[in-house]
């Protein structure tokens, strides 16, 4: 049983033309760039792709401002102070009506506000039109979040590649010295600093970018030290390239997911503390406005002149939930290990 | 393990100690005088409000002076507060924030928990993505605006609670809730990722296969593995709650630190400043600390490495 051979018939075989074999080793799709890669997996998350258009249409509104707002921001009219909204000849919702000691009148025919002008948002406490304020606060704040991003993204990338490419004392040293930052909440360092060198846009960037570069900082440098004695990097050592080469040319973009998650993460960061110092009345000054002192002047009469409140606190937290969903989306993108 | 901790203990007390170093050359540095009104004061007024608060002083002497009274529990004279010292103010002002921070810790985490264990659980379902959303939410809109919200709906339009006051259990609700909503997101949102993670292991099939029903699988096993790394998080859960505090407190007329904070920036009193500082940076530390060494008692691997703290 055991030496008797199995006999295959001949005909169970088929000779393979020569033709076929290519084909069975050629790659149908298209071979992607990671960007492309990871675009490809943004588009599918809708929730990303919808905060994405959110954002681009918010900062083209916001920037675009500076040439066609709807009115000045900074115009005072004391005779059409807190007008309700209104939209046209008006309806619900923006009919200009207003609740005033409990009965509901025409705010604007009694401001004598001429027909046919109206405030789609309402005005202020000073007659300003809310619209444009909201458009001016939004550029205001989206301009220091960017700035702050932009010094969070150099010095954290800097520290991190020095402290990761170097090791030893080096590294050592500079992450004692990340860990005593770390150990002061970072709101206090802030608040610091701002107190130091009065409020304005650019000292309360920089306040926000020198605790915000800690995580950079550490992300980059755990990357750093896991790509260091990698082939690629071993093989451009080997060759002789100089340091400040190997570190833009080689770890910088491989380290590029790793530094945009984060920085989608940084901004909103940015921006949240920026409206929270402008909320605790230590943030930017007038004439200037940003989303936070918007809310913070809408907060004083908010109980009766709610409005006020409401459309900055919205912008404010569409803006925030967008770059979260947007920094959810390139996170799981970039690194699908990581999707939960 | 007592030499972890002993190493641990002693770089809390050199951070503490630069941290102090480097807000008082920061408060130093500031131009200006901390007297409203010096201009009409006279040459030898000035020189007795210098002597009382010591700042005739060489710098290096008021630093040493500093440092010397803050180890002793003294953190000096506020400037506004009509004179009181520091840490007396501290003293007084530091129950209310407690309490609405660790109220909200413990809503925030246990609701959080359950979310995230309930996310996870059922996976990929309508109650997985109220979650998220609910998560998503909770981390993105600021906190400031979630207290307004409140205090006008729950307090103004529906009368349920006080709008701004402190004196019953029933005052410290809404501003529990507003500080609770980012600490309940991050767990969620924690607890989510990790509970996906014991759910996929090797030791969970092996506890399916020896025939153990869901709700004994999720108790026994999958609920307390993941419950460990989530421990990580009280660092910056508790830094979100500094920063809270101080808008909520504000908000809701809460006599605590984090509006004494508000109040002492606004009036450029600085020793109240370092002060609260001081106190804020010593509870991360402890914290942290706290944190890392419960972390290396369950997880030996972890034992050397720092732990992360970013808000």
């Amino acid at each position: 049983m055991a030496d008797e051979k199995m006999q295959l018939p001949k005909d169970a075989f088929e000779p393979l033309q020569a033709t076929e074999q290519l084909n069975s080793e050629r790659i149908a799709a298209p071979s992607l760039t990671f960007l492309q890669d990871a675009w490809r997996r943004l588009k599918k998350n809708k929730a990303a792709v919808i905060s994405l258009w959110v954002l681009v249409v918010i900062i083209i509104l916001a920037v675009g401002s500076i040439w066609f707002s709807p009115r000045n921001p900074n115009a005072q009219n004391a005779a059409y102070a807190n007008l309700p909204p209104k939209i046209g000849g008006g309806f619900w919702g923006f009919d200009g009506k207003a609740n005033i000691a409990g009965a509901v009148v025409d705010a604007y025919k009694q401001a004598g506000v001429p027909k046919g002008t109206y405030y789609i948002l309402g005005t202020d406490y000073l007659g300003r039109d809310l619209l444009s304020r909201i458009l001016f606060g939004t550029r205001i704040s989206l301009l220091v979040a960017f700035v702050a991003t932009f010094f969070d993204l150099v010095i954290g990338v800097a520290y991190g590649m020095i402290s990761g490419w170097y090791g030893g004392r080096v590294d050592t040293i500079m992450q004692r010295v990340l860990e005593v930052i770390s150990s002061v909440p970072n709101l206090v360092v802030v608040i610091l600093m701002i107190v130091v060198f009065k409020p304005g846009i650019f000292s309360i960037s920089m306040a926000i970018a020198i605790t915000g570069w800690i995580t950079m900082a550490r992300l980059i440098r755990a990357q750093t030290l896991k790509m260091k004695d990698q082939e690629f990097i071993l093989a451009a050592r080997t060759l002789g390239e100089s340091t400040r080469k190997i570190a833009l040319k080689h770890l910088l973009p491989n380290l590029s997911s790793t530094i945009i998650i984060q920085l989608m993460f940084t901004i909103p960061t940015a921006i949240f503390f920026e409206a929270f110092l402008s909320f605790i009345g230590i943030g930017i000054s007038a004439p200037n406005a940003s989303l936070g002192t918007l809310l913070n002047d809408g907060y004083k009469t908010f109980r009766f002149l709610p409005y006020q409140m409401w459309y900055p606190a919205a912008v404010l937290s569409i803006i925030m939930i967008a770059f979260n969903l947007l920094a959810d989306g390139l996170r799981d993108a970039f690194d699908p290990r990581t999707r939960g | 393990m007592r030499k972890y901790i002993l190493k641990r203990v002693l770089y809390m007390l050199l951070t503490l100690f630069l941290i102090a170093t480097i807000t008082f050359f920061l408060m130093k540095l500031l131009p200006g005088t901390p007297y409203q009104n010096q201009d009409k004061m006279s040459a030898s007024q000035i020189h007795m409000m210098n002597v009382q608060y010591g700042l005739n002083k060489p710098v290096w002497q008021q630093y040493l002076i500093y440092i010397f009274g803050m180890v002793h529990g003294n953190l000096g004279i506020s400037f506004q507060f009509s004179s009181q010292p520091v840490s007396y103010l501290i003293a007084t002002r530091i129950g209310p924030s407690l309490q609405l921070g660790i109220q909200a810790m413990i809503v925030g985490s246990i609701l959080g928990i359950l979310l995230g264990a309930i996310a996870a659980i059922r996976k990929n379902t309508w109650a997985d993505t109220l979650a998220t959303l609910l998560a998503i939410l909770g981390m993105s809109i600021p906190n400031f605006v979630f207290a307004v919200l409140l205090q006008y709906i729950l307090g103004f339009k529906l009368k349920l609670f006080p709008i701004a006051l402190w004196d019953n259990f029933s005052s410290s609700i809404l501003p529990t809730i507003a500080l609770a909503m980012m600490p309940l997101a991050e767990t969620a949102r924690f607890m989510r990722t990790e509970m996906i993670d014991v759910l996929n292991s090797d030791y969970i099939m092996l506890a399916r296969a020896k025939g153990l029903t869901q709700a004994g699988v999720v108790w026994h096993h999958a609920l307390r593995n993941s419950l460990i790394p989530v421990i990580t998080l009280a660092g910056p859960l508790a830094v979100n709650l500094m920063t809270g505090s101080m808008v909520v407190e504000n908000i809701f007329s809460i006599p605590g630190i984090g509006e004494q904070f508000v109040k002492s920036i606004t009036t450029n009193d600085y020793p109240t400043i370092m002060g609260v500082t001081m106190v804020y940076s010593l509870m991360l530390v402890v914290v942290i600390l706290i944190v890392d060494i419960l972390y290396g008692i369950i997880d030996p691997r972890i034992r050397l490495s720092g732990s992360e703290v970013n808000a």
